[in-house]
Order: C-alpha cells, then sequence, then structure tokens
C-alpha cells in the first residue's frame, strides 16, 4: 500500500437534457385534496372497485368454506367419501381448506395493487394532458 | 419432583432464558418512544409476519384445538379454520387502511376517524377488557403445563409467565418483542412438527391402530341438530370477525412500514397460520388411536404414552418448550396492548412516555395474573372464544363500517360498541355462571356471536343513519387518507 493517498478522480457529471415531464400528480391530487366534484369522483371510483373487490373475495370464502357446515348437515353421507383414506371432512379442514385461503389472499393481494397502480396511473395520465389541466 | 419433571423443566428453563436473550438483543435497538410502541413502523413484512404468528399461536392454538379435536371430532376443526380465515377477512376488509390510518392503537383509530373522545375512551375500555379476557386463560394454562410437567403447584407457572413477560416487555416494548414473537413461532412450530413426524412412524411401525372414541359424529363438521348448526356458525361467525378486532392482533399492523406491506404480511400470515394447524388435529387422531385423555394436557403427555425412554423425555421437553413459548408469546403481545392503551389513555398525562409504557405494562400484565390465580379454571379454548365473540362484537364493526362507510358518526358507533358488548357480556357471565347448555337460551347465550355482531352492525347503522354528522367533509378527508397509496401526495391529515 501507498503511503500517498490516490489523485481522486473527478466525480462523474451527469449530462440530461432540461426535465419534460414532471410526473408529480400536483392539480389532481388537489381535486381530491379540494373536495372537488372531480375529486369526489375519483376516489369514488378507488373506494367502489376495491370494495368490490373484497365482497367478491369474502362472497367466494363464504360460498365455499362458509357453506359445509350446511352442506353436511343436508347431506351428512358426504363424512362416509374417503378420497385419500381420510373421510372428506377432515380431508377439506384439515388440509385443504389453509391452502385455499392463501390462495385467495393472494389473488387478493394481486388485484388490490393493480387497483391501487392504475389509480396512480389516472392521477398522472390527466395530469400529463395539457387538454384537462384547468 | 420426581424424574419426569426434568425435560419439562429444562425446557422451561431454556424457553424463558432464550426469551429473555432474544429480548436482550432486541434492547439494543430500543431508544425512542416510538420503538416502544410500534417499532418505529419500520418492520418488514416477513419478520413482522412471523411475529404476528408467534404472538396470535396461544396456548388455545397450541394446547387447546387438539383437545377439543379429541372431545368432539371434526366440528372442532372450525376453530382453527376461523383462526386462519379471520386473517383473510382482515387482509381483505382491514389491513391496509387500519396501516394508512397511521393510528398507534385502536382508541386512536377511533378517535382519528369519529373526532370523538368519548368513543375513545369507549374503545380503551373495551381494549383492556379484552386483553384481560384473553391474557386470564394464558395464565391458567401456563400453571397446567407446569403441574403436568414438573408437578409443581399451579400458580407456580402463571407465576414465571407473568415475570417473563413483564421483563422483556417493560424493556424492551414493540421492537424488542417483534424479534422474540417471530423466534417463538419458528419454536412453535418446530415442537410440535418433530413430535408429531416421530409419533407418525411410531404409529405406521405399530400398524396404523384406528381409535374408535367419540362416536359416529366424531368426523361430522358440525353439532348435533339445529342447535348445533347455530352453534357451528357462531363460531365461524366468531373466529373469522373476531381476529380483526383483538387488541394484540391490530397493534401489529401499525408496525408495518405502508399499506401494501401490511397487505404482504397478512398474506404470510395466513400461509405460516395454515402450517402450523395441520398439526394439532394429528395429535387428537393419535390422541384417538392410543386412548390419551382428552384434556388440555393432551399434547404434553402423548409423548410419554407413545414412546418411553429418552426419546419419550427428549419429544416430552421439545412439547413443554413449545407451550411455554406459547404463553409467552401470546401473553407478551397482549401486554404490549393493552400497556400501550393503559400508558397512552390513563398514566401519559402523569408520566413520561416510556415510563409510562413501563408502568403500563406492570398492571396490564398484575390485573389477569391475579384473576387467573383466584378464578376457577375454564378450558382454554372456551375462554379464548369469547373473547373473538366479544371482539367480533365490537371493533369488528367498527373497523368495517369505520373504513368503507362515510355515514359512521361517532353517536352510531358508541351504540354499537355498547350494544355488542352489552350482549357477549352476557353471554360470558352466563357461561361462567353456569355452563350446561341444554336448552336454546343457553346455546343463544353460550356462544353470543352469531346474534350480537348483526345486532351490533345494525346498531351502529341504525343510530348513524337517524343523526347524521354535522360534518361529513371531516369522515371524508380521513376517508382519502385510509384508502389511497401512499405514493400519491395527498393531504393525509
Amino acid at each position: 500500500m501507498s503511503q500517498q493517498p490516490p489523485v481522486k478522480p473527478l466525480a462523474r457529471v451527469r449530462v440530461t437534457g432540461p426535465p419534460r415531464h414532471r410526473h408529480t400528480p400536483g392539480a389532481r391530487t388537489g381535486d381530491i385534496d379540494e373536495q372537488t366534484e372531480l375529486g369526489e369522483v375519483y376516489l369514488g371510483s378507488l373506494l367502489r372497485e376495491q370494495l368490490a373487490l373484497a365482497g367478491r373475495i369474502l362472497g367466494v370464502l363464504v360460498l365455499t368454506v362458509g357453506s359445509l357446515p350446511l352442506l353436511f348437515r343436508l347431506f351428512p353421507d358426504l363424512v362416509e367419501i374417503e378420497p385419500l383414506g381420510l373421510p372428506l371432512s377432515w380431508l377439506l379442514l384439515g388440509v385443504v381448506v389453509y391452502p385455499w385461503l392463501v390462495l385467495l389472499g393472494l389473488r387478493y393481494v394481486r388485484r388490490a395493487e393493480r387497483n391501487e397502480r392504475d389509480f396512480v396511473l389516472l392521477l398522472q395520465v390527466l395530469d400529463d394532458d395539457p387538454g384537462s389541466s384547468p | 419432583m420426581n424424574m419426569d419433571g426434568v425435560p419439562g423443566l429444562v425446557a422451561l428453563v431454556a424457553v424463558s432464558i432464550a426469551t429473555l436473550a432474544v429480548g436482550t438483543y432486541g434492547l439494543r435497538f430500543s431508544r425512542t418512544t416510538s420503538d416502544f410502541y410500534v417499532a418505529s413502523r419500520s418492520v418488514r413484512p416477513r419478520l413482522n409476519a412471523s411475529a404476528i404468528g408467534g404472538e396470535y399461536l396461544s396456548a388455545a392454538s397450541y394446547l387447546g384445538v387438539a383437545a377439543l379435536v379429541l372431545t368432539a371430532g371434526a366440528q372442532m376443526l372450525w376453530y382453527p379454520v376461523g383462526w386462519t380465515a379471520g386473517y383473510l377477512v382482515l387482509l381483505v376488509l382491514v389491513a391496509a387502511p387500519l396501516r394508512r390510518s397511521g393510528a398507534y392503537t385502536l382508541p386512536d383509530f377511533a378517535e382519528a376517524r369519529l373526532g370523538s373522545r368519548r368513543v375513545r375512551a369507549l374503545c380503551s375500555v373495551l381494549v383492556v377488557a379484552i386483553g384481560w379476557l384473553y391474557l386470564l386463560p394464558q395464565f391458567q394454562g401456563a400453571g397446567l403445563t407446569l403441574a403436568a410437567a414438573i408437578d409443581a403447584p399451579k400458580w407456580v407457572g402463571a407465576a414465571v409467565v407473568g415475570a417473563v413477560v413483564v421483563v422483556n416487555v417493560s424493556s424492551g416494548g414493540m421492537r424488542s418483542i417483534t424479534f422474540v414473537q417471530a423466534f417463538q413461532y419458528w419454536l412453535k412450530l418446530t415442537a410440535l412438527l418433530i413430535p408429531a413426524v416421530v409419533l407418525l412412524v411410531i404409529w405406521t411401525n405399530d400398524g396404523s391402530p384406528q381409535g374408535t372414541g367419540g362416536g359416529a359424529g366424531w368426523s361430522l363438521p358440525l353439532g348435533e341438530g339445529s342447535q348445533g348448526l347455530y352453534t357451528t356458525y357462531s363460531i365461524v361467525i366468531a373466529t373469522f370477525l373476531g381476529t380483526m378486532g383483538l387488541p394484540h392482533v391490530v397493534v401489529r399492523f401499525y408496525t408495518n412500514p405502508d399499506g401494501r406491506a401490511a397487505r404482504r404480511t397478512t398474506l404470510t400470515v395466513l400461509a405460516l397460520l395454515g402450517v402450523f394447524y395441520l398439526l394439532p388435529p394429528i395429535y387428537a387422531g393419535l390422541g384417538r388411536a392410543y386412548g390419551a385423555d382428552a384434556d388440555d394436557t393432551l399434547v404434553l403427555e402423548l409423548p410419554r404414552l407413545m414412546v418411553g425412554g429418552l426419546t419419550g423425555d427428549l419429544l416430552t421437553g421439545l412439547v413443554t418448550a413449545g407451550a411455554f413459548a406459547a404463553f409467552l408469546s401470546t401473553s407478551s403481545g397482549l401486554a404490549i396492548a393493552v400497556s400501550g392503551v393503559l400508558a397512552q389513555d390513563i398514566l401519559g398525562r402523569r408520566l413520561p412516555g416510556v415510563t409510562a409504557f413501563r408502568v403500563g405494562a406492570t398492571i396490564a400484565v398484575g390485573v389477569p395474573l391475579a384473576a387467573a390465580l383466584l378464578a376457577p379454571d375454564l378450558s382454554v379454548a372456551r375462554a379464548v372464544g369469547l373473547a373473538f365473540a366479544f371482539a367480533a362484537a365490537t371493533f369488528c364493526p367498527l373497523l368495517v363500517l369505520g373504513i368503507w362507510w362515510r355515514g359512521l358518526t361517532a353517536r352510531g358507533a358508541a351504540a354499537g360498541l355498547l350494544v355488542g358488548a352489552l350482549g357477549t357480556t352476557t353471554g360470558v357471565v352466563w357461561t361462567l355462571y353456569d355452563g350446561a347448555p341444554d336448552g336454546w337460551r343457553e346455546v343463544l347465550l353460550g356462544q353470543p356471536a352469531a346474534w350480537c355482531v348483526p345486532l351490533a352492525f345494525a346498531a351502529m347503522v341504525a343510530v348513524s343513519l337517524a343523526r347524521p354528522d354535522a360534518d361529513p367533509a371531516r369522515a371524508r378527508v380521513f376517508m382519502v387518507r385510509l384508502h389511497t397509496p401512499e405514493v400519491v401526495p395527498l393531504d393525509r391529515g
């Protein structure tokens, strides 16, 4: 190792043109902040999307898992079915239900994040379009 | 004490030391008041999910489920299924908005959404009530476990768990406890998984004996007659909807960095719980095949029942260690939640932040500990089930309507909370007073969720509609904050 510190190279300078687009959704968030009718429409659409998504997932949960007690009450003979050496009730409630819940959760997370991405994009696209600026 | 107690004693000491050691490791990162309450909101989804799993899997899951399933068969599988599905409901309706609300605790959320000090105070009382109702069986279970493992008097187990929790919680707060909880999820899973595998191998070598106990209804996933159907659905409603209202679960969501992380954390929790809950029914099945006693000590005694010698001792030590991890982690989580509320709402005005939290922790643990020593024994899963029903009938409507319906008013929320709390309290008191279910009235009071939850929702909606908010803009601003992703630079209040 040399005792002299090496000559420091000049810091790299990035050469760029003037910024062409500002991707901050300023004007549209203003609509939401000021609670104009337009802002109401934006937020209302996101809220409805997310609530409908939640409703769909919960609906599937109720139909598939929530209906089981009723199903076994109406058709008690289902217990006699033993697909993998286990009675159907044990197989469904002891094993199958858990991966199914994870699958439903995974689907919800994907769709909810997509809804939010779309919402952010909507604000940006509207903001970049000069015709719609106030 | 005879030699049989050695594995249990070794396990107890090892778990207590490991818990304190991991807590001390986390202590190096705990400096500010924010660290104490919400780990400064910087816990990554994987660590946080393990921590939630560790905190959530209580004595009821670890010991109670296997015993219930052995006693009553497949209908009791609804408890673990509901305790897992509760996280799906929470994920879908509450997770991200709750994190984005930016509040520390449930009372904070109520105040931020409704702008009412009275509703906040009501929520604080309810948090403490649910927390204590949930802590009581943990301490009783600890006493039971230590009595089974080393023949100690029942108060010893409760006192040991209480002491370790107070030391850990009050020394490191949320930041430190996050590491402890995450460690304890994996400890609990290992402690139940390895013995289950070994015991299944032994069972196969024994020629796979089949059990005969439990009668014809053992495989039927619901109770007998229309009362049985009602009971099953009431359990489903309490567990599916109660999870989101448990204070120790909710407080964890504020430790996520943002709403997106809150969702991912919840999804990971679903997977972790699903893996864990595959195991207790195996113990129930083996217990049936080998004629084990159907009480809360089933998991602890099954290894020795099936295999003797050193293997039996090692497996017994392992399951006992897991059981202690279950008491410690759930009690710690509940103690954090309750002390957070006590410190903020009662002690906060008189004491500085961190001191208030430490005093709060001592009170949060001391009261239910005393009650556990004085009160008669209650089935662990039964008491926890009542805590779920209570949460489902109070905080579930508050959260769901508060997050998704602009029209909820402070008056409406208070009405619903009171209706739900009174309804389930009647049920709890009745069950403690006279537990035998023989008529419809007893069945309805013993499992109050199915009628209390709709009633609480109805009360909130009706009272809110009767006298709408004078200032709807407030609610609207808050809704914006709850539902828009953090990247959007909005006025977040």
